[in-house]
């Protein structure tokens, strides 16, 4: 498994156009994508449980990466996150 | 004659009939049915259907109201394609042996609830959108066809609330108006409407099942009111209106997208004066080359504590981004003289012009200050940003100020944030400045004069006092030499010299300031344009 941290930037935070993207490019790989914020947690290819996160501007998350394009998989997530929130 | 009051989202007035829009007219009923496969195939089609319709939607608002209001409908087509959305309708069916309709609603209700509940209000928005896709599913579902205007002459759309959907379907040609019973002003309908120029108004409390189509009704955004069925002299005096202003759109429209040059080719900026970024708008609306002063004030009056960084912060990034790479010129905090706050605890002064106020609170209390210029070094990121400074008498003052800024950008640098130190000037309205200002040209990077308080302090004459009126001269030789001295001293140091006070939208000035040589007016957004008119009609 991989993971990495990332803090939104995005002024609304993780809101419905980026949280459509995100799911998907998640739905990309084989391997199971999660985002964690704070105690909640949501699979990377759910829009709206995404959405349900609530993840707002400053805020810092998790993502977890696991299965077998996992190291390619971490690297174009962190990448779609700077780029996009 | 019925008149009803409501919110106006865009000022403008209409005449035309009514057009109803009913939307319960399809009520989803519950029923049993035999073979889930067949509803679940019937919902995959509905699907397609309506990605089909969205993406129409889409390619059309793309067009008609830009990419930045048109992604909506690229996000309805994500969250049609939402697993746990899906699959809840889906699980309905299979569990409860229920039609796909219901099964739509029910699941559209559920999750338009779960957004409803957040603790966020762009996210509790969301409901709408959610209830927006599922409605579009049980229509395609049920084989309803989309509120269709294509056949009836314009019209005045009256409805409950509208879509965002419904909004950009609907043929622009055949609308007039927008009245609706619910909707917020930052509803997508109300954004909509002022993009698409066109008088809206929300909250009228409307009684759609005795309204009928084809009433003749009179939108009026600038007094907030729909009449229907409106009787003869009102119809008249309306008509009236409708012309005149016809009449100033037609003056507005010729004016806009051409440069304020001079006949024989001289240019001068035209700006706009505002206080606050709801007044954006207005400066866009008039084709103002930019923001020449921003009064930053507004962010701090009408409250109990000062505004926090991240407060200011949204505002400055708001109006640069709005601004979209034209210039805009922010103010710093001017409290003091007629501008009271309780909260600065300022007390009482026996000559409160004459007083501690504006850049002399700054500097005495550098909290306050370093606060707003933290936040507006942020902002600057995101556009073509310039900060000046009010009441400036001496180069000292600009060294203090510029020492603060430097503990700022250290501050900013060793946190890491993003920020950008844009163009500093400063306001001359005080003798002193202008006396100075071959030295102050050196050390910052524009003037703008301030009229009003520079003719106080020159004439020596309290703006609040009545008796003096009769002595108050704003066409004072003094003033026009001292904007004089100004322009000269800008230009021997390569920088420029604009005006932002009163005196800048005197019509009857105009021509003398461009052959002064002044670079830029800034004026009440209303005078952009008929400044624009003069400029362009006149030689040096």
């Amino acid at each position: 498994m991989k993971n990495f941290n990332y803090t939104i930037t995005d002024e609304i935070g993780i809101h419905a156009r980026p949280a459509g993207l995100l799911a998907k490019e998640a739905k990309k790989y084989s391997s199971k994508i999660t985002i964690h914020a704070g105690e909640k947690s949501a699979e990377a290819t759910k829009l709206m449980a995404l959405m349900q996160l609530g993840v707002k501007c400053g805020q810092t998350i998790e993502v977890t990466v696991e299965g077998e394009d996992e190291a390619t998989a971490v690297e174009e997530m962190k990448a779609f996150f700077e780029q996009n929130l | 004659m019925q008149c009803l009051e409501g919110k106006s989202v865009y000022k403008g007035i209409i005449m035309g009939p009514v057009a109803v829009l009913k939307k319960n007219d399809y009520q989803v009923k519950r029923r049993k049915i035999e073979y889930p496969e067949v509803e679940i195939t019937r919902v995959e089609q509905a699907i397609k259907e309506s990605q089909e319709q969205l993406q129409k939607l889409y390619d059309k608002a793309v067009v008609e109201v830009g990419e930045t209001s048109a992604a909506i409908f690229e996000v309805h087509q994500m969250m049609l394609e939402d697993e746990d959305y899906l699959e809840s309708i889906y699980n309905m069916i299979q569990t409860e042996q229920i039609n796909a309709e219901f099964a739509v609603a029910m699941t559209g209700d559920n999750f338009a609830e779960m957004f409803s509940a957040m603790d966020d209000d762009y996210m509790r928005a969301r409901a709408a959108d959610i209830k927006d896709i599922s409605e579009r599913l049980v229509r395609n579902l049920s084989g309803q066809k989309d509120f269709d205007l294509s056949s009836s002459e314009p019209s005045i759309i009256v409805a409950d609330d509208l879509s965002p959907s419904e909004t950009v379907q609907m043929d622009k040609d055949k609308i007039l108006a927008f009245v609706t019973v619910h909707g917020s002003t930052n509803s997508h309908t109300a954004i909509l409407a002022r993009m698409m120029n066109i008088p809206a108004l929300i909250g009228v409390p409307l009684d759609l099942e005795h309204l009928e189509n084809g009433v003749t009704a009179v939108v009026d955004g600038f007094q907030g009111k729909v009449i229907f069925d409106p009787d003869d002299d009102t119809c008249a005096q309306v008509q009236q209106r409708i012309k005149e202003e016809q009449e100033k759109l037609n003056l507005l429209q010729d004016l806009k997208g051409k440069e304020n040059v001079t006949l024989d080719g001289r240019k001068i900026n035209i700006y706009a004066n505002i206080g606050s970024v709801g007044d954006i708008g207005y400066v866009l609306e008039n084709d103002a080359g930019g923001i020449g002063l921003f009064r930053s004030e507004f962010l701090y009056l009408g409250r109990n504590s000062f505004p926090t960084e991240e407060e200011q912060y949204q505002a400055y990034k708001q109006a640069a981004q709005m601004m979209a790479g034209k210039k805009v010129i922010i103010r710093t905090l001017d409290i003091g003289a007629d501008k009271q706050v309780d909260y600065f605890n300022l007390g009482q002064e026996e000559n409160p012009a004459m007083g501690y106020r504006a850049i002399r609170i700054c500097l005495s209390q550098p909290d306050i200050f370093k606060t707003q210029l933290r936040a507006l070094f942020r902002a600057a990121v995101y556009g073509n940003l310039s900060i000046m400074y009010p009441m400036i008498t001496s180069v000292e003052e600009v060294e203090q100020i510029y020492s603060i800024v430097e503990e700022v950008k250290q501050e900013l640098e060793e946190q890491g944030i993003q920020y950008q130190i844009p163009e500093q000037g400063v306001m001359i309205e005080t003798p002193a400045a202008v006396m100075i200002s071959d030295e102050l040209a050196q050390v910052v990077d524009f003037f703008s004069i301030g009229t009003n308080d520079l003719t106080q302090y020159t004439l020596a004459i309290d703006r609040q006092n009545e008796k003096l009126d009769e002595f108050y001269n704003p066409h004072h030789k003094a003033i026009l030499k001292m904007i004089q001295i100004v322009v000269d001293n800008a230009h021997a140091h390569g920088k420029w010299a604009g005006i932002c006070g009163e005196l800048g939208a005197d019509t009857t000035l105009t021509e003398e300031f461009v052959r002064m040589g002044v670079d830029e007016l800034s004026v009440a957004p209303s005078m952009v344009l008929k400044l624009r008119k003069i400029v362009r009609e006149m030689k040096v």
